[in-house]
């Protein structure tokens, strides 16, 4: 079995009114069923309010599924006595840098969760330093949060989370609220974590240009898995991305518009690259 | 103007007061400021100011930063200054109109000035040289006696150490929505005190609103990171008393000792 597995994973919200009677359910997450192996990297991806942050939680044992199962490393994660382990495992990145930073200098904050799991002293230093270098934020490591852009403390957020030595780590649109280059520095350590530390990586995202670099890719939409392949399986079908409600990157759109005019191109295109020799094969 | 509240503001640079134990700061600061209130003449603050002095200098900070935190108290310390020159009954100096300068008034309001200005200064070189995960684990371990009559320590220091985290976040915040709402034309600068209350309504409302569901956000973020209470938890710099703490209780003990003889001397 994989690092993650979920069976039939079905979630529901149910919204009250203020007496507390049923006003409606709303099912966020519906028959999704996904399996990741050690070491992949997997990009989930969905317009608002697809589920993909709803199953993301589900991870984390911060949710718990209202009907079928989820798997952390062969772990029930709604079964109470494995929470704790499960959290270690999986980490979780969230989307608001600013509201997860819990301590005032940089190294405290990414020795929080060593502390949390009883960790020796001399051990938190070690991890803190090893941690804070995998995503290059070691030379701020006395700096207070506060003073760092959303980049730079979205990846002292990832840091925190390395610290507690995860298997895999669920991020869940850390770049949604940073600048382009605050984007590229997050997408960059995480790809690092994932070919040099080996971290499964399951990365959630509404940027298209975030998982080119994916192994695998799902998209959601309306709480269930629309689409599942490898980026270049995803953005040949450009007509059916555009179904779901989601930007294809310009540069595909570009080729895809080509192919329809005649001009005989691969499919799937992702870089500038790609296209710029596919085109000039072409000349 | 709301940036500029330093108090509970960690300002990062070494310095000898920066490694002392917050145990020591702590403890210092509250008798610091017991001390300002056991005076009976000017030389005892005169003591205070010169150890508050000095400890500046030790600290590094500038210090225009411990000023910059005063300017949010100047309303509550001209107010305190003011009631007490003109209520305090005693031998006339002035008299304007209905109200009277008494001698007494004059010394109590300067007294009073003085005190607060040193208090504020005081605690600020508290919050501004230690961090406030130390501060707080400083308390939790010096308050750990209280445990035993039910007092959660642990619970109460980690919220203090998350307010204080997002005192400067929240600021920001305020600051943002002020502006967006001035630029939709509302006015928080005109009127009487009472027109200025009702426009700050329409600020704590958004405000207290991103509060709460920063509180979610953070919890939930904490839960994922393992947090479970102060059971079984280790410490990444655990407080261990050093040779220099040591020194700076004995600091502590000898300014209190000359501060206090001083201050209680039948000077004037």
């Amino acid at each position: 079995m994989g690092i993650i597995k979920t069976k039939d994973l079905v979630f529901e919200y149910i919204r009250r009114d203020e007496d507390g009677n049923v006003e409606g359910i709303t099912t966020a997450v519906d028959q999704v069923n996904l399996e990741v192996a050690q070491g992949e990297f997997i990009a989930i991806l969905g317009h608002n309010g697809s589920g993909k942050s709803t199953l993301a939680k589900h991870i984390n044992a911060i949710l718990n599924p209202t009907e079928g199962t989820v798997w952390v490393d062969g772990m029930d994660t709604s079964k109470e006595e494995n929470v704790w382990d499960i959290r270690q495992k999986a980490g979780m990145v969230f989307q608001n840098p600013d509201n997860q930073i819990i301590g005032q200098v940089v190294e405290e904050d990414v020795g929080f969760g060593p502390e949390n799991m009883g960790i020796p002293t001399e051990e938190i230093w070690e991890r803190v330093e090893e941690s804070l270098r995998a995503v290059g934020m070691y030379a701020f490591r006395k700096h207070s949060p506060n003073k760092l852009s959303g980049g730079q403390k979205q990846r002292v957020s990832i840091a925190g989370v390395l610290a507690m030595h995860p298997q895999c780590i669920v991020l869940d649109e850390p770049t949604a609220m940073l600048d382009p280059r605050g984007r590229r520095e997050v997408i960059r350590a995480v790809r690092g974590l994932n070919q040099v530390e080996g971290i499964t990586v399951l990365l959630i995202t509404h940027y298209m240009e975030e998982i080119i670099h994916a192994d695998r890719v799902y998209v959601m939409d309306g709480g269930r898995i629309a689409m599942e392949g490898t980026p270049r399986d995803i953005f040949s079908q450009v007509e059916r991305l555009k179904e779901l409600r989601l930007d294809v990157p310009q540069v595909t759109l570009l080729a895809y518009e080509l192919q329809q005019k005649g001009v005989r191109l691969p499919d799937g295109i992702l870089t500038v690259k790609e296209l710029a020799d596919a085109l000039q094969g072409y000349l | 103007m709301l940036r500029d509240i330093t108090l509970g503001q960690y300002y990062q640079t070494e310095s000898v007061i920066h490694r002392l134990d917050p145990r020591v700061k702590l403890a210092g600061t509250l008798l610091y400021i017991i001390s300002l209130f056991l005076f009976r003449n000017f030389l005892g603050y005169v003591v205070a100011a010169v150890f508050l002095g000095i400890v500046i200098r030790l600290s590094r900070v500038p210090f225009r930063f411990m000023v910059k935190g005063m300017h949010a108290i100047l309303f509550l310390l001209l107010f305190t200054v003011i009631f007490n020159l003109f209520l305090t009954p005693g031998v006339p100096l002035l008299t304007l109109w209905k109200l009277t300068i008494t001698r007494e008034g004059v010394e109590m309001a300067v007294t009073i000035a003085i005190r607060l200005t040193m208090l504020i200064i005081g605690s600020s070189i508290m919050t501004l040289t230690t961090t406030p995960n130390n501060l707080t684990d400083g308390m939790e371990k010096g308050m750990r006696p209280l445990k035993w009559i039910g007092v959660p320590v642990h619970e109460v220091a980690m919220m203090m150490s998350i307010a204080l985290r997002f005192i400067p976040i929240l600021l920001e915040e305020t600051d943002k929505i002020m502006k967006a709402q001035i630029a939709r034309g509302a006015d928080f600068e005109s009127g009487n005190l009472m027109k200025r209350a009702k426009a700050m309504v329409p600020l704590l409302v958004p405000l207290f609103i991103s509060a709460f569901r920063r509180a979610n956000d953070l919890a939930m973020a904490m839960e994922s990171r393992c947090y479970r209470g102060g059971e079984g938890r280790t410490k990444m710099k655990p407080l261990v008393y050093k040779g220099r703490d040591r020194i700076g209780y004995l600091c502590i003990a000898i300014y209190l000792a000359v501060s206090i003889a001083v201050g209680r001397l039948p000077v004037f």
